[in-house]
């Protein structure tokens, strides 16, 4: 058989990666915010399944942009 | 006066009214059907008791001794024979039967899991993810119901059905309502709370009714008839059916009737009860009017397009507005709009007196209302609106001091705001400067047609007139045209010279000379008296040094033709080029944009106007028409294209001889019929090309201006020519060449299986030289394909862009850049990836080596 399929070396998947704690916090200070106003990402999410995400964790998106070369977004994890 | 209470809201909990407290709120008690007595006056207990409120002038309410409008209303209650189902709870009473034990009353779940259960809710409800606590609880109650023992005192489950709408079966027996209230009451508070009701608000046997609240009579009045007849209201009238139906359950109870009468008449009161609340609930009928019309009961009321929300709450209708048909009027300015007297006269502006304008204000209150400029009414300082009559015009004049309020007509300059529906941007309703002018119909600047998507085949347009200071500082400094003159989707200018305007500018300055004389009085004729400007001028002026005049001064401008020549503007003189679409049409206009970025949009606005009206009075000075003989070809161009097509057909002919004798090879990733079908194609489009080419470059130019309209882009472009002269082209429906209708053929008179040019749709002449009868049916085909196809297409984007602006409404930029909801949540964390205001950017882009050239100077 094949080896498996990485979907997170697929080039239309964007990179993702989990913040630290105190990454984490400046994020939220950052926009003067709490998790739940994050957008959310699910634990279950196939791109963030090698990261081990917990409930809360912030995962960091860099992704292309058509009007800015890269764009960081944020996601905060959640059930499901 | 209405007096005002402040109470500031601090929080609201939704939940059930239980028997007790609907008692509570109640000030008596429904006992008959009876409505009125003999003399007409409500019957106590009755349905219109005057406990509940009055709807009759002059009566007062017993219960807060109120006249009609000041007494809100006050509630009574209906005390039921037998419990009825809430219809709008029955999915929420199924749910907890099926999970609840149907001896002991506890949830089918052990007092481990309901601990986990609680604490997954409490999680969700501290981080506030109100979707979530939905869902946990969904997925609980899916699992119990799959249950077969309690899990508390071990009793077999049975399965519970629904025989719509509110029948309840537990294994083919029928539970009544009694029964279902009973298992409900069971429930303990300790797992209600599980499935996310709050047991202190919201018990579950209050979702079963055995005492019905009865709605004040203020919320369904009687209305007198001219006849002196009383004809009740929808409500009145179901409530009245529940009485009497209630009544007679009561009497058969009591006298012991056999249970299969009394089953009925509970059936029958869960059906009227079941309508009171909703009309429509499926599998039951309609409750009617005699008349057979439907009954409008409480969700009617409340639901869809014609109910409270969306009807009463969300569109209100509002005073000081008008509507008529629009008609255009290039003279006016971009930023007015033109008003019939007729509607001048009955709009007004309310001008408050003041002891340096009460001269002025004295003047329109001699004039009245049916004299222009005059007034309607005058409004004293205690809030009295007097009508202005021949009458007490003496009485008005003598008292008026300052504080008083005029209501006068309107007047040139008046600031008013303009709407075309459907109002799809915020372009569609903007501020306009008032003109008033004769004739019956709203004058618009033909130029401000295209931000409100109007035209002129009897578009109508509604006037609205801001009545406060505050609101006309607003709009003009907000809403006025020349802010909206950029539009935010792609930064470009929306609003610019058309259609005429075009062709005139560019007539002017593409080779025009006039005397002095003439190029004065052109410029004086669209406003420009400057007379520093006309000293300039030498015997013979051309055209660029007259469109120069209307610069602002230190304008210097680099750009292009339509057809790529470039066009320069040093120190505000037109140096080299034709100015055309490209440089003040809209959508499009380079040095329209240019002037406003530099000089605002004032002068912006000013310049546009100017260039218009330019264009305009040069097309009057030169003469400007169009002719069937603009779309002449020399003889020779026609022999050309007759050729054209001829060796084309010979092409199409050789190539299916080619396929015929097996000798076509497939294209790459084709079959051999589609590779002949792509090389027929590719043929018939190489001809219309070529022939375009061929009018391009044959057609006369002299003196002809539907080529001016075309290169200058204010109509039409060379393709629609040559199509009118020389040859119409491939008819093509869904991207094909007209397919049959008839078996293997396009129409009956072409062989099967004809795939020559003539009968797919081929249309190798041109409109002006006619078509033979099947090349007209293939265009009316087409034709009304593409009628059919807007006509389809605009209700489906209409309802996509509703549920779209819907979702989107409360979306809003912040300070600091992120787009946000209602709720404060991000949505994108810079807007639009790059933070740029496109309205307020180069099309789209920020154009940095422009602003350091800019700064740098030349």
């Amino acid at each position: 058989m094949a080896e498996e399929f990485n979907i997170t070396k697929h080039s239309l998947v964007p990179e993702h990666s989990r913040l630290t704690e105190e990454e984490r916090n400046s994020v939220l200070e950052e926009y003067n915010i709490k998790l739940n106003q994050l957008p959310v990402i699910l634990q279950s999410d196939p791109a963030i399944e090698s990261l081990k995400p917990e409930i809360g964790d912030v995962i960091k998106i860099i992704r292309d942009s058509p009007t800015n070369i890269k764009q960081e977004f944020f996601r905060v994890v959640v059930h499901g | 006066m209405v007096e005002y209470a402040e109470k500031k809201i601090d929080s609201i909990s939704f939940g059930l009214f239980s028997p007790q407290e609907i008692k509570k709120i109640s000030v008596t008690k429904i006992i008959t059907p009876e409505l009125y007595d003999r003399e007409g006056y409500p019957v106590d207990g009755g349905l219109m008791d005057i406990r509940m409120g009055v709807i009759d002038p002059g009566l007062r309410c017993k219960t807060c001794s109120q006249k009609l409008k000041e007494c809100p209303g006050h509630f009574g209650f209906m005390d039921l024979a037998r419990p009825v189902i809430h219809i709008n709870y029955m999915d929420r009473i199924l749910d907890l039967l099926r999970i609840s034990c149907r001896e002991c009353g506890r949830f089918v779940l052990d007092d481990e899991k309901i601990q986990i259960h609680l604490k997954k809710l409490e999680v969700a409800e501290r981080e506030k993810r109100t979707k979530d606590k939905r869902k946990i609880v969904r997925e609980m109650v899916a699992k119990l119901k799959l249950a077969k023992k309690c899990s508390h005192c071990n009793a077999k489950q049975h399965k519970i059905t629904l025989e719509k709408p509110s029948i309840v079966l537990e294994d083919s027996k029928r539970l009544t309502p009694t029964e279902i209230r009973g298992r409900l009451e069971r429930i303990p508070d300790s797992d209600i709370i599980c499935i996310g009701m709050n047991p202190a608000v919201a018990r579950p046997e209050w979702m079963v009714l055995n005492v019905l609240p009865v709605p004040p009579v203020t919320i369904r009045p009687s209305i007198t008839l001219e006849s002196g007849e009383r004809s009740e209201d929808d409500l009145t009238h179901k409530l009245s059916d529940i009485v009497r139906i209630n009544q007679r359950l009561f009497e058969n109870i009591n006298a012991g009737a056999p249970e299969i009468i009394i089953e009925d008449l509970w059936d029958l009161l869960q059906y009227h009860i079941t309508t009171f609340f909703d009309n429509a609930v499926a599998q039951l009928p309609v409750a009617r009017h005699r008349s057979g019309q439907p009954l409008k009961t409480l969700t009617e009321r409340i639901k869809s397009k014609e109910g409270r929300f969306r009807h009463n709450l969300a569109g209100k209708r509002v005073n000081y507005s008008a509507r008529t048909v629009i008609s255009p009027d290039p003279k006016i300015k971009f930023n007015e709009v033109g008003i019939p007297k007729s509607v001048a006269m009955e709009l007004t502006i309310p001008e408050k007196v003041t002891e340096w304008n009460i001269d002025w204000l004295k003047e329109f209150i001699k004039k009245g209302p049916t004299m222009y400029p005059g007034a309607n009414y005058v409004i004293r300082p205690d809030g009295k609106k007097k009508k202005i009559t021949e009458d007490i015009v003496d009485v008005l004049l003598e008292e008026l001091q300052s504080g008083y309020i005029v209501e006068r007509h309107l007047m040139d300059g008046d600031i008013s705001i303009f709407n075309r529906q459907p109002s799809l941007h915020r372009m569609s309703i903007m501020a306009h400067k008032i003109r008033i002018l004769p004739g019956r119909s709203f004058r618009l600047n033909p130029a401000v047609c295209t931000p409100y998507n109007a035209d002129f085949d009897g578009d109508e347009m509604n006037l609205h007139l801001p009545q406060t200071e505050e609101a006309r500082a607003e709009a003009e400094i907000l809403m006025i045209v020349q802010k909206h003159i950029i539009s935010p989707k792609n930064g470009m200018n929306i609003i610019g010279s058309i259609e005429d305007a075009i062709s005139g500018i560019y007539l002017l300055t593409k080779d025009v000379e006039f005397v002095k004389s003439k190029a004065v009085q052109l410029l004086i004729s669209i406003g420009i008296f400057e007379k520093e400007k006309f000293s300039k001028f030498k015997e013979n002026v051309s055209g660029s040094e007259i469109f120069s005049a209307l610069l602002p001064e230190g304008i210097d401008f680099v750009g292009k033709s339509k057809d790529g020549e470039s066009v320069i503007i040093k120190n505000s003189l037109l140096k080299k080029g034709t100015i055309d679409k490209v440089s003040i049409g809209e959508e499009n206009g380079a040095l329209i944009r240019s002037i406003y970025s530099k000089y605002g949009d004032e002068v912006g606005i000013n310049f546009m106007s100017k260039v218009f009206k330019l264009g305009i009075v040069t097309l009057l000075e030169l003469g400007f028409t169009t002719s069937i003989s603009d779309s002449d070809l020399p003889p020779k161009v026609l022999e050309k294209n007759k050729k054209e097509v001829e060796s084309a057909y010979k092409k199409v002919d050789e190539l299916i001889q080619e396929y015929e004798g097996g000798k076509l090879e497939a294209l790459p990733g084709n079959t051999i019929d589609e590779t002949l079908e792509i090389r027929i194609v590719e043929v018939l489009n190489n001809v219309r090309n070529n022939i375009g080419k061929n009018v391009n470059s044959g057609i006369d130019e002299e003196n002809n201006n539907s080529i001016t309209m075309a290169r200058s882009g204010a109509k039409g472009n060379m393709l629609n020519l040559s199509m009118m002269a020389a040859c119409v082209g491939q008819q093509s429906m869904g991207g094909k060449r007209i397919k049959g209708g008839y078996r293997g053929r396009t129409l009956s008179l072409f062989k099967k299986g004809d795939i020559r040019p003539e009968s797919k749709g081929f249309v190798d002449k041109g409109y002006k030289s006619g078509m033979k009868p099947t090349e007209y049916f293939f265009s009316a085909m087409t034709g009304r394909d593409a009628l059919m196809d807007t006509a389809l297409r605009t209700p489906k984007s209409g309802y996509l862009y509703r549920r779209l602006s819907s979702a989107l409404q409360d979306l809003r930029i912040e300070y600091d850049g992120t787009v946000r909801d209602a709720e404060k949540t991000i949505i994108q964390f810079k807007y639009g990836d790059d933070g740029i205001d496109v309205a307020k950017s180069d099309g789209g882009t920020v154009n940095i080596k422009k602003i350091i050239s800019q700064i740098k100077g030349k």
